[in-house]
């Protein structure tokens, strides 16, 4: 096949793959207030300034700020797994797997870091595209 | 506006369940019979309808309803609001008689809801993230929540089912609920877990349902001579969601009721203390506990105690969802807030049975939709 077939592509729009260098997360930040957005906008629904949104590359470390473990999802979505919302160093929330780690209450800490690492997302489309996708696991 | 009250004078409500051989305007429109017979009035009588429904919001339910019970060419208003749809709906007729439009309005709620999970449906381009970027679906946006409050307060499982034993409990007094069936502590959190801390029977059921009420003022009520069996609108609040830190990952489902909760009780001039029952949104068990806290029936922190002590239990300090709540009613969406004024203006009238809570003066509703709009309202027997 050729390579337009099996076209790597992103999971979602707030991933970002540069040409040359390491994919990353991408916020919106107000140059008024200084809140960081997931997505594109142009007005800041917290201080309503408009056109001061700036693209920002997120930094891939967080802290967990809550969780649930899922057991009944979708059908032919493995369970369990660890729904994850983790607050980006800096500013941004993002929700996300929580990965490398046992899905039990009794080991997952509340405000633990965590690192935001980059792979296949293990599912394609239609036409056979993979995507990369981001994952929280426990900071090195 | 006008500084005449305005009252309910007839609600009904059809015994929650699962119809798939019905339609939707079929059920909304036996809601509405049942409603105008407790008023004492016809179709006739009514000078427009305010119609809640979700799932068909394109489908000119209200209107539909209308050929139904009678095609009189008053004016129809649909309303899609998620969870707070029909208290929308009756909110919007309570606003066109406080503006002087009308003196008799009908307000129907009515849903017919498929099984299964709600939410995470995701986006239709690309690959299915449900399980990839988390988990979108409600059990899991209210486990997290739950986690949040176990987190700032130490909020355990055992508290949070607790809130299921006791709806559950509750709704074997009411036979309009879906369910009528006792779930000891053992078996709410023995059950199937969907998303740590909801177990199955911690998550509201999906049901079909229709409720109404006949709205009516004050002028009208005594005109009509039914001052007798009319309890009265002391607040009316609807809010959407201010911006809050996460909530376009975690909707904020707490600001929100907080906002509508605090501009009600201004409203009515009364505070918690005032309440002698509520019916609040416990669409999962989780998120009845957040809610003692939003609607300040307890202070911050205090829910586990409130739910540990038996409190909001019928017969405790402030009895909430005696109805069987979300969780043992059914949760049919646009039919929800509408069916929560039915309860209480049916204890305040003194007619609720077995579920009676003694001596009822007034009551809060209170609904809230996706995390983007809650409604309350404050009900009073006069
Ligand atoms: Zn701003």
């Amino acid at each position: 096949m050729s390579e337009a077939a099996s076209e790597l592509r992103p999971v979602t729009d707030y991933v970002k793959l540069p040409a040359n260098g390491e994919p990353y997360l991408e916020g919106h930040k107000c140059g008024n207030c200084g809140t960081v957005f997931i997505g594109a906008r142009h007005v800041c629904s917290k201080c309503f300034a408009r056109d001061k949104m700036e693209a920002v590359k997120l930094p891939n470390k967080g802290k967990l700020y809550s969780y649930t473990i899922v057991y009944r999802s979708f059908p032919g979505v493995e369970v369990p797994f660890v729904s994850a919302v983790v607050d980006i160093e800096g500013g941004g929330t993002v929700k996300g797997n929580l990965i490398n780690i046992e899905p039990d209450p009794a080991k997952i800490k509340m405000g633990m870091d965590v690192d935001v690492v980059f792979k296949d997302a293990g599912r394609t489309d239609k036409q056979g595209n993979h995507y990369i996708s981001y994952f929280f696991q426990p900071a090195a | 506006m006008s500084k005449d009250d305005v009252y309910v004078i007839g609600t009904d409500m059809i015994k929650f369940g699962r119809f798939p051989d019905r339609t939707v305007p079929d059920l909304g429109a036996e809601a509405a019979l049942l409603a105008l017979d407790d008023a004492g009035l016809g179709i006739k009588d009514m000078q427009a309808l305010y119609c809640g429904n979700l799932f068909q919001a394109s489908g000119m339910v209200g209107q539909r309803i209308l050929h139904q019970i009678g095609q009189t060419g008053i004016p129809v208003v649909n309303t899609a609001n998620a969870c707070a749809t029909g208290a929308t709906a009756f909110r919007e007729g309570w606003i066109a008689i406080k503006a002087g439009l009308y003196d008799l309005v009908l307000a129907v709620g009515v849903e017919q809801m498929g099984r299964g999970l709600l939410g995470g449906g995701g986006s239709d381009k690309g690959i299915p993230t449900e399980g990839l970027l988390g988990s979108g679906t409600m059990p899991t946006v209210f486990a997290e929540l739950g986690m949040e409050h176990h987190k700032k307060h130490g909020t355990s499982f055992e508290q949070f089912a607790k809130v299921a034993v006791k709806n559950h409990h509750h709704s074997t007094m009411n036979d309009k609920a879906m369910y009528q069936k006792e779930t000891p502590l053992e078996e709410v959190m023995g059950a199937e877990m969907i998303s740590y801390p909801n177990t199955k029977l911690m998550c509201s059921v999906n049901v079909d349902g229709s409720a109404a009420a006949v709205l009516c003022s004050e002028k009208k009520v005594k005109e009509l001579g039914l001052m007798d069996r009319a309890i009265k609108v002391r607040a009316s609040a609807l809010t959407s969601d201010p911006f809050t830190d996460r909530d376009l990952v975690m909707p904020d489902f707490s600001t929100c009721t907080r906002m509508a909760a605090q501009q009600a009780y201004e409203m009515a001039g009364v505070g918690p203390e005032d309440l002698d029952l509520v019916e609040l949104h416990d669409c999962f068990a989780t998120a009845e506990i957040l809610h003692y806290e939003n609607l300040g029936l307890c202070k911050d922190g205090e829910a586990g105690k409130m739910i540990d002590t038996g409190a909001t239990a019928l017969g405790g300090k402030i009895p909430v969802n005696v109805s069987g709540g979300l969780l043992s009613k059914g949760h049919p969406l646009g039919a929800t807030g509408i069916a929560n004024v039915y309860e209480i203006v049916t204890h305040l009238r003194g007619k609720a049975g077995k579920r009676q809570v003694e001596g009822a003066r007034m009551g809060m509703t209170h609904v809230v939709g996706m995390g983007n709009a809650a409604a309350i309202h404050i009900l009073e027997k006069p």
